[in-house]
């Protein structure tokens, strides 16, 4: 076989193997979500994250406005920190408020973020006031059960 | 007395003569790292063996892929579906592949259909008295007959791995989706929700590198310290099949563990 024909047949391959990666990158993965947008970055304390984690969706009204860019603890307050990549061309007021919420019951936890009403902008920098946690399903069965099993004391009686 | 003084002695003869043949090949690898620069200004050699080990191995990657899919898609259903959760089948086969499956089976393969040519093509090469004669002319044989062949396997390696883990998960939709009838968007919506391109795509074309690397110098080693007899050729291409797959799997391990462990 001549040198450029076997050139041609490795160009074939390499070409596959280009394509493989960007199916997999594209199709399989979740490069498709990256968002080159410019963003900016807020902070928010939560009591409890649940299941959150990094890169999860930030949310409002269902549309995807941003990602969780990181997740500490604040070691003054007790608190989760979480911080927020917001893109820029979605702005919310300053008093907007930030909860974790589940889509579906047992799928991957995101940020709802609920418009509040201030004038002013959240910007760079700045912390979200008012923020509700994670629902944890194990709280919830054993306030359920806490509260029926008082219901039937009370009936009983 | 003497059957135990035998057994010490073996024992130690064979921790020297692994350090011997580790200490031979990590020599062989240095060599071959510090001939690269020069060898690959002749691309068209590691054009050639490129052409020789990638794209002649693709049919059998290609065809491993496809069933090694549809059998995850097949065997992930039966299990998912227990737990009524079956739309997960998309997310099951694309991380297994991308981030195992691929890499290692890949190299399996490519130690058997590549590794075994390029053993057997050096072993040969050295009991004709081609490699002695290149010397005699003044070619240096690690330059001109190793180099080149361990770049191929270096860089075919990972495109193969990528060729192995597309094939696969179109493997798995074909089974899921158009056999099983799980719906295509959950398929791939699930898997793009839970596969991350650097963490998983990423580390799986970095492994299979790595796999690359060490399939394809084993393979030359085994060729280049071949006995120049027919026999001595069998038994190097032999290991060269063991040892490799052996390697790879050890090298797996180690690799998971420093990769996603976090």
């Amino acid at each position: 076989m001549t040198r450029e024909k076997t050139d041609f047949w490795v160009g074939l391959f390499v070409l596959l193997g280009l394509i493989a990666l960007v199916f997999l990158a594209l199709r399989a993965g979740n490069l498709s979500s990256f968002s080159f947008a410019p963003t900016y970055q807020v902070q928010a304390h939560f009591d409890n994250l649940g299941g959150l984690k990094q890169r999860a969706p930030v949310k409002s009204s269902g549309v995807v406005v941003g990602r969780v860019a990181g997740i500490g603890f604040d070691n003054q307050r007790y608190q989760a920190v979480v911080t927020l990549d917001l893109e820029q061309n979605y702005e919310f007021p300053a008093d907007s408020s930030a909860s974790i919420l589940t889509s579906g019951l047992l799928g991957e936890q995101y940020i709802g973020l609920t418009p509040g009403g201030d004038e002013k902008m959240l910007a760079q920098g700045s912390t979200i006031q008012y923020t509700q946690s994670a629902v944890v399903l194990e709280e919830l069965i054993s306030k359920f059960l806490y509260s029926s099993a008082d219901k039937e004391g009370t009936a009983s009686e | 007395m003497s059957g135990l003084y035998k057994a010490i002695a073996a024992l130690g003869g064979w921790l020297t003569g692994s350090i011997y043949q580790l200490g031979a090949i990590t020599r062989l690898f240095a060599s071959i790292l510090a001939q690269s620069g020069a060898a690959l200004r002749r691309p068209g050699l590691v054009s050639q063996q490129i052409h020789f080990i990638g794209n002649y191995s693709l049919v059998i990657i290609a065809v491993s892929g496809l069933f090694v899919g549809f059998v995850l898609g097949l065997q992930g259903y039966y299990t998912l579906n227990r737990y009524g959760s079956e739309e997960a089948l998309g997310l099951l086969v694309a991380l297994s592949l991308t981030r195992e499956l691929g890499p290692v089976v890949t190299a399996l393969l490519f130690a058997g259909r590549a590794g075994t040519s390029l053993t057997a093509e050096i072993g040969l090469m050295k009991a004709g008295e081609q490699l002695a004669a290149m010397e005699v002319m003044a070619v240096d044989p690690v330059r001109r007959v190793l180099v080149p062949r361990f770049w191929g396997g270096a860089i075919a390696m990972p495109i193969l791995a990528a060729v192995f883990s597309m094939v696969g998960i179109l493997g798995g939709w074909i089974v899921g989706v158009l056999l099983i009838g799980i719906d295509a968007g959950v398929f791939w919506s699930q898997m793009q929700n839970g596969v991350d391109v650097f963490k998983d795509v990423g580390n799986g074309v970095l492994k299979s590198f790595v796999f690359g690397v060490a399939v394809t110098l084993i393979a030359l080693f085994e060729g280049w310290n071949a006995r120049a007899t027919p026999e001595g050729v069998a038994r190097a291409t032999t290991r060269t099949v063991v040892s490799g797959a052996l390697v790879v799997l050890g090298l797996d391990f180690l690799l998971t563990a420093l990769m996603f462990s976090n």
